[in-house]
Order: structure tokens, then sequence, then C-alpha cells
């Protein structure tokens, strides 16, 4: 059963990849599909066997085994695996579903579907890991489809460059990944989860040297690990891939920011959770990264134009809600969020994906008054944006006002910061939700849109079904929140003087309610900015020129990158290129000796006069020493 | 009137094979006196042949002078051939037009 579910999809992509022939036009966009909703469909019972209690490993082969490591591939299912299982497989299927119709034109169809069957396989691989080894292959997975997907228009410049950014910014976050993981061998001896995570607890106050300071391993190890995932999640300093990454196909969009790729980090820290429970700056790290990032970027999606680089920014924010939920140790709640996120952060990318398909126009300052010609679109878009501002019922609120709440009640210094900070990111996540919504589609504009129709069907139901999944999830993933229920078993370890989710029943009411209210003055501004006076968003944008200018440009981090960064890398490289490699490797290196060969044989050859003469000359002379050398030999001379 | 002896006929055979060899060595003319200058050189050994046939008195030498003959014969044959055809595509039997193989 859970070899199935995650081999499906590989075997999807496989046939679409490599038989496309075979499978004719139609097959290869409906059998990898149709092959994921399997996959759904056997990760929903395996999600209900996990909750009814039951966890095993299934071994499947043995990888590497050399001396002490011992590596199998093998698959571990978990409520925590469960649920990923089941919101991975969900959110993918409903994303192939939709490619269909959107990719419908396109002549790379099998190749795409392939792609994403990949991806999703990738990320199955990596959440239902048992070891560090193989959820190290699923990480690898994501970042090489990610890149593949990416560039899948490789004929654009930008989507080339935007898909090795992709994948440089995450080599980066993979160096502290593979560090940490080295440094789980050399502390745990074993890479195997089940082994490591029983005897975490026991290290907590072993310290490690490194450059002679003791630092306590578990922080050691921590630290690395989160930086793995703030790669892949986009967390502040790492996070600049991600927006640049909307140069993929709008599907792509959503897959790598709704079920795989981005959450990948969060699921990293929550499995690690047996570990991070023993620390303190790591926990704090990433608390404040995650609150951090939160408002950063939320604060630069306002300014932004391009509705899907909105949508980006919003997702690395969201990121930054479950980061810092984890960092106050309300590692259910991240995961509560995360699911949530997946559902809204998926329909608003498929909605803003209808919106392209039907404009083949990202600007949001060139829409307007859309609601008439799209009005299934706008209304998935409503639903969306409520979600994931918070409104209540609409899923985004529970999580987010579960988070919240756990910081508050966190009671350190950190989790009051990040308590706030949460709550402006709040503010502003209303704001540019309904920036997107009044822009596109209420406030009028005198373009004409006669013939923008709505998406096929195949666009639409996905859309349909997200809208539910968005309503709802919130509501009925309480569960995963509710610490009266063992709802995680032993999945996720949460230390007594850690448990932040304890204490968000002793919540003031107000504290609760705030998210929501904060929400909703967020909206009534963009209303009021938007719709009442438009002439505001000019004067607004002269009068905080200062600030404007600083979101526009995101806070300037490429060109700094690019700067500080990427040039003095760039001429290291030219210096070593023309210096090191031409003027001394291929100096005296191939062209030295091809140099040096040429020389030897144009001398040679002025021996080869063509006259028979000179050959027969030297033949005697020759012959003439030799017979002489021998005789003085002969005769004893030498 | 003195007495020939082997020394007198080893003599002339090494003068003769000398001439040969600067007959090749030296001539920038053309390639019949190549052709010619071989000739004296197998004459040279043909004579050797014969000296040491008498003085040791085996006829075997006289025998081996007769296959030279032969030889000498059929190389010269087929060295004329090649000069004919030589001459058809050079114009020329100068040996300095020999040069083809210059590197």
């Amino acid at each position: 059963m859970l070899s199935m579910a995650v081999f499906l999809p590989l075997i999807g992509s496989i046939l679409s990849g490599l038989f496309p022939k075979f499978l004719g036009k139609k097959g290869v966009v409906w059998v990898p599909s149709i092959l994921c909703v399997f996959s759904f469909i056997i990760s929903t019972f395996l999600f209900h066997d996990a909750i009814s209690g039951e966890s095993y490993e299934f071994h499947i082969l043995n990888w590497i085994q050399s001396s002490s490591i011992n590596i199998s591939w093998s698959l571990k299912l978990d409520v925590l695996s469960g649920i990923m299982l089941f919101i991975v497989s969900l959110v993918s299927s409903i994303i192939h579903i939709y490619s269909i119709g959107y990719m419908s034109h396109d002549p790379g169809q099998a190749r795409f579907f392939s792609y994403l069957s990949l991806f999703t396989f990738s990320m199955l691989i990596l959440v239902s890991s048992s070891n560090f080894v193989q959820l190290f292959l699923g990480w690898e997975g994501v970042g090489l489809c990610s890149y593949l997907l990416i560039g899948f228009w490789y004929k654009k410049n930008e989507a080339n460059n935007a898909a090795i950014k992709a994948f440089i910014v995450n080599r980066i976050g993979d160096l502290g990944l593979i560090l940490g993981i080295c440094a789980i061998y050399k502390t745990f001896g074993s890479l195997v989860y089940s082994e490591v995570f029983f005897r975490a607890y026991s290290f907590a106050p072993v310290d490690i040297l490194i450059l002679g300071q003791p630092i306590p391993v578990l922080e050691l190890i921590g630290f690395m690990l989160f930086i793995g995932a703030m790669g892949k999640s986009a967390q502040l300093g790492l996070h600049t891939w991600l927006a640049d990454a909307m140069e993929g196909p709008t599907p792509v969009s959503a897959l790598i920011h709704a079920a795989t790729m981005v959450t990948a980090g969060v699921f990293l820290v929550v499995r690690c959770s047996p570990i991070y429970e023993y620390t303190t700056y790591a926990l704090g790290f990433i608390t404040i990264i995650g609150a951090l990032t939160a408002i950063f970027a939320a604060s630069i999606a306002i300014t932004q134009n391009d509705i899907k680089k909105i949508i980006a920014y919003s997702t690395c924010s969201q990121l930054g809600y479950m980061f810092f939920a984890c960092g106050v140790s309300a590692y259910s709640a991240g995961i509560f969020h995360l699911m949530t996120h997946a559902f809204f952060k998926a329909l608003l990318f498929l909605g803003a994906g209808s919106v392209i398909h039907a404009l083949s126009e990202q600007n949001i300052k060139n829409m307007g008054g859309l609601s008439k010609h799209l009005p299934f679109t706008c209304i998935a878009m409503w639903i969306g944006c409520l979600a994931l501002a918070g409104i209540p019922p609409f899923a985004g609120f529970f999580s987010k006002d579960i988070i919240l709440e756990a910081a508050w009640s966190s009671h350190t210094l950190l989790g009051s910061i990040s308590f706030y900070l949460g709550i402006v990111t709040a503010f502003l996540t209303a704001f540019y939700s309904w920036r997107i919504i009044f822009l596109v589609f209420h406030v009028s504009t005198k373009n004409n849109y006669e013939g923008v129709r709505e998406s096929p069907m195949t666009m639409l139901v996905p859309i349909g079904l997200l809208s539910f999944g968005a309503i709802f999830s919130g509501w009925l993933g309480l569960d995963l929140v509710d610490t009266t229920k063992d709802f995680w078993v032993d999945s996720i370890t949460v230390i007594a003087r850690h448990d932040t989710l304890q204490y968000t029943h002793h919540v003031p009411l107000l504290i609760k309610l705030l998210p929501a209210i904060i929400a909703v003055s967020g909206i009534a501004l963009a209303w009021i900015i938007y719709v009442k006076f438009p002439k505001l968003a000019t004067i607004f944008s002269i009068k905080l020129r200062l600030l404007y200018v600083i979101s526009y440009n995101k806070y300037w981090f490429d060109e700094i990158y690019e700067k500080y960064i990427c040039d003095p890398i760039k001429s290291l490289g030219k210096f070593l290129w023309e210096k090191g490699d031409i003027q001394i490797i291929d100096k005296f290196g191939p062209d030295g000796i091809s140099n040096f060969c040429i020389n030897f044989a144009s001398r040679l050859r002025k021996l080869q006069s063509g006259y028979v003469y000179h050959y027969a000359f030297s033949m005697f002379f020759g012959l003439i020493i030799f017979i002489s050398w021998h005789f003085l030999v002969f005769l004893g001379v030498y | 009137m003195i007495e020939v002896t082997l020394q007198h006929y080893l003599v002339l055979s090494s003068l003769i094979f000398t001439i040969g060899l600067f007959g090749i060595f030296l001539n920038r003319k053309n390639l019949i006196i190549i052709l010619m200058s071989l000739e004296l050189i197998l004459l040279s050994a043909n004579i050797n042949f014969v000296a040491f046939s008498t003085h040791f008195n085996l006829i075997l030498g006289q025998v081996y002078s007769m296959f030279i003959l032969t030889v000498a014969a059929a190389e010269v044959a087929i060295g004329l051939a090649i000069l004919v055809v030589f001459f058809r595509s050079k114009g020329s039997i100068g040996v300095d037009d020999a040069s083809s193989m210059k590197g």
C-alpha cells in the first residue's frame, strides 16, 4: 500500500516521459494524472490508518551497507508522514488535472507531465522516508524537478536564469542539510530516524568542539538542518529564488508553493522535533527568522504588480508563520497551517493561472473589472483570499489563529516579538490580498475584455475542489492542534515546558480575535485605497516614497547579492580562468605539450630532404659508426 | 712482373666499391648514374667472391658471383623500367627532381 502510494507517480512519470508515442496525445496527460489520483486515494486510506494509531516501517531494499553505515530503502508511516502524504498527493492530483487544461496548447505536454509526476514522487519519498539519506534523496529530487519545471519554457531566457537561480540558492541550503546529516551521523552513529530520535534527549548536554569552542551538539545539528530548510522553504536570506521561480508555468508555481518543495523545510523541522526540543538557540533562531520572513515578504508583496509575484511573496510570508510556529514548539500548528495553506495557496495560484490563461497578462495594473467575465474564478479568488487573510470561518483563520496564540503564550521574548510581527503581517496579508481582488476583479478599467471567457472544465473543477478545501480544511483540521486528543501519537515530540499549545486555552479573548479584526481592517484599508479613493494609492506611493521604493525593489536583496557575492565570485572565477587556467595549466599542460611536439617535429622534418643520396649517405655513415663502435668494443677499447 | 695476390684483388674491389658509393653520394645529375654506381658496388662484391674462391680453392664463390650477376641484371631491368615511368611523369631524370618525399 505505502509503496504503491509513493511509486505510482514515478510510474506515471516514466511512462509519459519515456514512452509518449506509446501513450498517445491523450495518454501522456491522463495516465500520470490518473496514477496520481490513485496515489491520493491510497494515501487517504493510509492517513486514516495512521490516525487510527497504526505506524510501521516498510523495508524495500538495502541501499548502503558499509561498516557501521546501514541504510535501506524503507518507507515510514506515522501520523506526520500520513498527513503529508495526504496533502501532497491531494494537491498534486488536483494540479495534474488542472494542468491538462492549462497546458493543452503546449507542445511539451509529455515532458511537463513527466516532470510533474516526478516532482510529486520526490516529495512523497521525502515525506515518507525513514532515514536522513533517503530524505536527502527526495530533497534533491525536489530541487532537480523544480529546476526542470521552472525552466520548462527553456527558450525564455528569464526562465533559464530563474531555474538556475533556484537550483543554486537551494544548493546553499543543501550544504547546510548535508553538514547537519553528517553531524547527526557523527553524534548518533546512525541515520535512521527511530534510532536518532530515540536517543536525542541523551545528547542534550553533549558538546562538540568546533575550532576549539564547545558547542552543544544538538544546537549545531538544529542550525544546520534549519539552514537546509531555509533554502528549500525560501526563508529570509535564501528567499530570492522563490519570486523568480514564477517564470515557470502557473501549475508549477502552484505545485511548488502548495504541496511540494517549499513545505519540505517545514516538514524537516517538524520531523526533527525530537532534536529541536532539546535546543534553545536553534529554536530561537527559527522563531526569529520565521517571524522576520513573514513580515518582510508581506511588506514586499504589497507593492508588487505581477499577480504571481504577489502570491509568491505571500507564500514566503506564510512559510514564515509555519516556521515561527515550529520555533515556539507548536509543531502541530505549523503542520496545520501547512495544510490549510496548501489548499488556499494552490487555489490562489490556480485562480491566478485561470486569469492569466484568459488574458495572457500578469500585471494587475492592466486588469480590472474581470468579475463579470470570470465570475467563477472571481469567487474562487475571493475564497482563497478570505482563507489567506484569516477571516473566520475560512481555513486560514483557524491555523493562523492557533499559531499566533501559541506565539503569544510561549512567554518568551522571541515568542512575543514574533506575535507582534505576525499580527502586523496579518494586516499586510489582508491588504495585499484585497489589492489583488479589487484591482483584478472589481475596479473597472477602460480595457476591453470582450471575448475573455472562463477556462475549460479541467481547470475549473480543480479550482472548485480546492475552494472546498480552502473553506473547510481549517474547521476539519482542528483535531490537529487539539491538545486533549492524542492526534499525533508519537510522531511529534514536545517536551512539557515547551508545550505552548497547552497554554493557548488561557489566551484572552482579545488576542484570540485580534488576527481576524486586524485582517478585516486590512481589507478595509485596501477598499479605501483602491476602490473608494483610487487616487490615494498614488498619493501614498509619493508621500511614502522611501518605504515604497524599498518595498518595490524587494529591499535590494538581489542587487546586494549581485554586488557583494556574485560579482566577487565572478571576478575570482574570471581571474582563475584567465591567469590560472589559460596562463598556467593550458600554457604548460595541453598547449605546452602540443607546442613542443610541433616545434620538435618541424625541426625533425628538415632531415627529410627527399633526396635519395642523403638517405643513402646517412645510412652508410650510420652503418660505419655502428660497425666501428662494435669493433672498438670487440677490441676492448671501451 | 709482380705476382697478383689476394690483397690486390681486395684493394681493387674496395676501390670500385668506394667509387660506386661516392657515385651515389655525389651524383647530382641523373638517376642512370645511380644505377651504374649500384652496378659497380655489386661488381666489387663479385670480385671479392671470385678472389676468395680462388684463394681458398672453392668453386662456391664463383657460383655465387653468377647469382649476383643475375640479380644485378634483374635489378637494372627494374630500375630502368622505373626510370622510364619516372621520366614520363616528371619529364626529367635528374636526381634533384626525385624529391617528392621532402618533408
